[in-house]
């Protein structure tokens, strides 16, 4: 079983391993696959089915984490009062999130690095071919030479909340569909480079173009970044990074020490 | 896991029997989510990391105590309560509990 997950593992498939870790059978284990059958189990056909279902669940969300069940899947605390118990561990690994960077800039270079640091899939985009190169960007795990709206027709649909796409272009020529583009995925993160001027003119034009949505618009994080006072494009590509874990786990970003509470929350 | 891979790999490819130690969860503060690993082969070798350096030597001795025989693959719990307050624990105060097995499956 081990040789699968491994394989699975390191093509970037989504695969989750559920053990028992407490109970009887310690050690079983099943390994889950979406659209492939189970393989391996933890005792029983009932166990294997609710265990399989539950660890789909987990690989959707990117999560790992215990669960308790009876020996035969039982999982509500009726149910599990008076039986025994086991508990398992579904570990999940789900393909790396993805960042894409629209604009071959001094800006992308720092930002692909910072976020390649994190586990992202980078994808550079800029329509001039000139600057969209792999020498000038050996860190992206893709770089393509096209404008926005045929990327996103082609595959934003595989953008999903835990996915970033990042907007340093300052051209409208290119942030104005790069921008409508983003916002018709579900993207957890759209962040758009730019003074407060420039975010001023480009909702101009995306007004023109007929995007207009309060709700939309509300999504854009335009001026880019937290306010750190960055200067360099690797301190702006912290400031951009910083600001995507910021967004995705609700924190107000005040320094650890004037805060409250576990720091590991 | 994915980082621990190429080690395991290099390890079983000798014919090294191989423990593995996983975060199956933690309360409190802890270091490492759920699923951060560390592997141990059976000369004492390691590979990963399960906190930030607070009970990895621990889990080493755990680890080759199971591949040993000396003891069963088991959840072992690290961290500071009332009444273990010497144990090995994480100085953030939170407490870990890791699935400790051979890897021979």
């Amino acid at each position: 079983m081990y040789e699968q997950l491994n394989e699975r593992i390191r093509s970037e498939q989504p695969v989750a391993l559920v053990t028992v870790i407490e109970g009887a059978g310690i050690g079983s284990k099943l390994l889950v696959a979406p659209g492939a059958a189970p393989l391996g189990t933890l005792g029983s056909p009932e166990l294997d089915r609710i265990a399989a279902r539950d660890a789909l669940g987990e690989l959707e969300a990117g999560r790992s984490g215990i669960r308790h069940y009876g020996p035969n899947g039982e999982t509500t605390p009726e149910d599990l009062a008076g039986t025994p118990v086991v508990v398992a561990f579904i570990e999940s690994w789900a393909p790396p999130p993805q960042m894409w960077i629209f604009g071959a800039v001094d800006f992308t270079a720092a930002l692909a690095k910072v976020a390649k640091v994190l586990g992202y899939r980078v994808l550079v985009c800029d329509a001039r071919e000139i600057f969209a190169t792999r020498r000038r960007f050996p860190m992206a795990d893709e770089v393509l030479v096209s404008w926005p709206g045929p990327v996103f027709a082609e595959r934003g649909h595989t953008l999903a909340p835990r996915d970033a796409v990042c907007i340093l272009t300052h051209d409208p020529k290119f942030d104005v569909p790069a921008v409508q583009g983003a916002l018709a995925t579900t993207a957890g993160y759209i962040g758009v480079m730019g003074s407060r001027t420039t975010h001023a003119t480009r909702l101009q034009r995306l007004a023109e173009v007929g995007v207009t949505h309060a709700d939309q618009l509300a999504r854009l994080m335009s001026p880019i970044g937290l306010d750190l006072g960055a200067r360099t494009p690797e301190e702006t590509a912290i400031s951009i990074c910083a600001e995507i874990i910021a967004r995705r786990t609700g924190r107000a970003t005040p320094s650890l020490r004037d805060a409250v509470g576990p720091i590991h929350g | 896991m994915k980082e621990l891979l190429d080690d395991i790999d290099r390890w079983r490819a000798t014919g090294a029997r191989v423990a593995i130690a996983r975060v199956v969860d933690i309360e409190g503060s802890g270091p490492r989510l759920p699923g951060a690993a560390m592997a141990v082969n059976e000369a004492g070798e390691v590979t990963g990391s399960v906190s930030g350096g607070c009970v990895e030597s621990a889990v080493v001795a755990e680890a080759l105590a199971i591949l040993h025989g000396d003891a069963p693959a088991r959840v072992v719990t690290f961290g500071y309560s009332d009444d273990d307050a010497f144990a090995v624990g994480l100085t953030c105060g939170g407490i870990i509990r890791l699935f400790i097995e051979p890897l021979d499956w």
